[in-house]
């Protein structure tokens, strides 16, 4: 079934009654060449991919809950290109493109709204790190435009620019940034997915990984077991338990990151504005609800919920920013679980044991990642070779303190980023 | 989520720093490095259940605390001194 304007009026005018399920509900089946646990934006996206781009469609995605039900289900929906580090600018860099192009790819709206991203600065220093970050960005291709106060004032007139902590001396405009709908990338690639005959397996909790001899045999699973070739793990913020199935330890720890939406309103955030020295970014959804977060409660946490002085700081700085939301509403919160590596940046590599492969530690920065994350564990896990685009993310980069990523600068430890 | 700092009683969580996992008590004894160091400083059981993190009661007594908690339910069990928790272990 494909999506078309002349379609979308077809079933208007006869009662919608033309729509069909975009994908199986199957039975798992006993084995698999690959299997994916983990049916969220990364994993369904990984499916998409060994099955496009290397024609490898005896494949399952293995899924708890439902798909789509967990990070990608629940974000701050912001999809970027402003890395500074080589490593991570090549990557993301890719992951943009790819974003461009997804929804034609897919035949899906994924509303993704190009609507650009602008970092405020606050300071001649910031200003001088900001001016490097736009060369690394123009650099590997992408876009960035340094902006003066008053190049800022013309796209956010609102702001409050005499605040006298942080006054806004400009910003770093990425036209190219801005925001999609979440659910729906998920959403595409598991159509995309399921088209290509691969079998998306929901409400199925992986229990158990099969080790013989150093190699992944298949894996337990609530509903039975299921032998496979190959196991890639794709879980986020339970990648520490279901890479224990395995007798693995991950440089990860878990923790809550919380994000807010008001009432919705009338249009008044044109673009996705980022306050990183008050922690708080803000954009405005197309149903009119202000979208905004803020930084890590800073303590490991699985309850999917923070606690009232980090709502309390976003609030404030939110304030601080643009006094003029002080009266919306918000309707809700919620806490997402975050992968945090020690140096901030993910893992996609092998894992010790052979047959087995990571995709984790995309700490709070998954969701732009969605399509080159798929991607390039898809070229990882078909091929045995690393992706150039995500050559670096290593496991063993802690180990060997060579290709640290520490994209803040604030050093590779954990509970720093 | 409130602590009880041994020496100060219950006091608001944002009187208190976190540093991450207790492993910070469990210090290798060699000096040359080694998996066991790499493993100390990177790798984490980081549980989805009961946990022991160290918190420093930062802008109040200074002490630092060991801190039993649940990561599900953010319940929290016991908060010993770091002195202490490290002398039950031998290491004073």
């Amino acid at each position: 079934m494909r999506f078309s304007g002349l379609k979308v009026i077809k079933e208007g005018l006869t009662g919608n009654r033309g729509w069909r399920p975009h994908w199986r509900d199957p039975d798992p089946k006993g084995a698999y060449d690959m299997v994916i646990i983990g049916g969220g934006g990364h994993g369904l996206a990984t499916a998409y991919y060994l099955a496009k781009e290397h024609g490898i469609t005896n494949v399952a995605v293995l899924e708890k809950g439902y798909l789509g039900g967990g990070n990608v289900g629940r974000n701050t929906t912001i999809v970027r290109a402003n890395y500074f580090l080589p490593g991570n600018s090549e990557f993301y860099s890719h992951s943009l493109k790819l974003w461009e192009s997804m929804e034609e790819e897919l035949n899906f709206n994924v509303m993704h709204s190009q609507r650009g991203l602008i970092n405020l600065f606050h300071s001649d220093g910031q200003r001088d790190a900001f001016a490097r970050r736009g060369n690394a960005m123009v650099n590997q291709g992408d876009d960035a435009i340094l902006l003066d106060r008053e190049g800022v004032r013309q796209h956010l007139p609102y702001l409050d620019f005499e605040n006298t902590r942080f006054p806004i001396y400009g910003g770093l405009y990425h036209p190219r940034g801005g925001t999609a709908r979440h659910d729906a990338v998920a959403w595409g690639y598991a159509r995309g997915a399921d088209a290509r005959d691969v079998d998306l397996i929901q409400n199925c909790a992986v229990t158990g990984i099969d080790v013989e001899q150093g190699r992944v045999t298949g894996v337990q699973t609530t509903r039975g077991a299921i032998r496979a070739k190959k196991v890639g793990v794709v879980v986020a913020g339970r990648s520490s338990q279901v890479a224990a199935m395995a007798g693995l330890r991950l440089p990860i720890e878990s923790h809550v990151l919380q994000a807010f939406v008001t009432e919705g309103l009338k249009p008044a955030i044109d673009h996705v504005v980022s306050f990183g020295m008050g922690h708080f970014y803000i954009s405005q959804s197309d149903k009119g609800g202000l979208v905004f977060g803020g930084d890590l409660d800073f303590y490991a946490s699985y309850a999917a919920r923070g606690n009232l002085p980090m709502a309390e700081h976003v609030m404030e700085a939110g304030m601080t920013l643009m006094p003029m939301i002080g009266k919306a509403k918000v309707l809700r919160s919620w806490g997402g679980i975050m992968d945090m590596t020690p140096d901030g940046s993910p893992i996609i590599d092998r894992a010790p044991v052979e047959g087995l492969y990571l995709n984790c530690g995309w700490c709070y920065g998954g969701f732009k990642a969605v399509p080159g994350s798929g991607f390039s564990f898809a070229h990882l896990m078909a091929t045995d070779r690393h992706h150039a685009p995500a050559a670096r993310y290593r496991l063993d980069r802690f180990a060997t303190g060579r290709g640290l990523m520490d994209e803040e600068g604030t050093g590779a430890q954990h509970n720093l980023h | 989520m409130r602590l009880r700092c041994p020496l100060c009683g219950e006091r608001d969580r944002r009187e208190f720093s976190y540093k991450g996992a207790a492993v910070a008590l469990d210090r290798p004894a060699t000096e040359d490095w080694s998996a066991e160091w790499d493993d100390y400083l990177h790798n984490r059981a980081n549980p989805a259940g009961e946990t022991r993190d160290l918190w420093q009661h930062a802008a109040g007594c200074g002490a630092w605390l060991v801190v039993t908690r649940d990561t599900v339910t953010h319940a929290v069990t016991e908060v010993a001194l770091a002195r202490d928790a490290a002398r039950g272990k031998g290491a004073a």
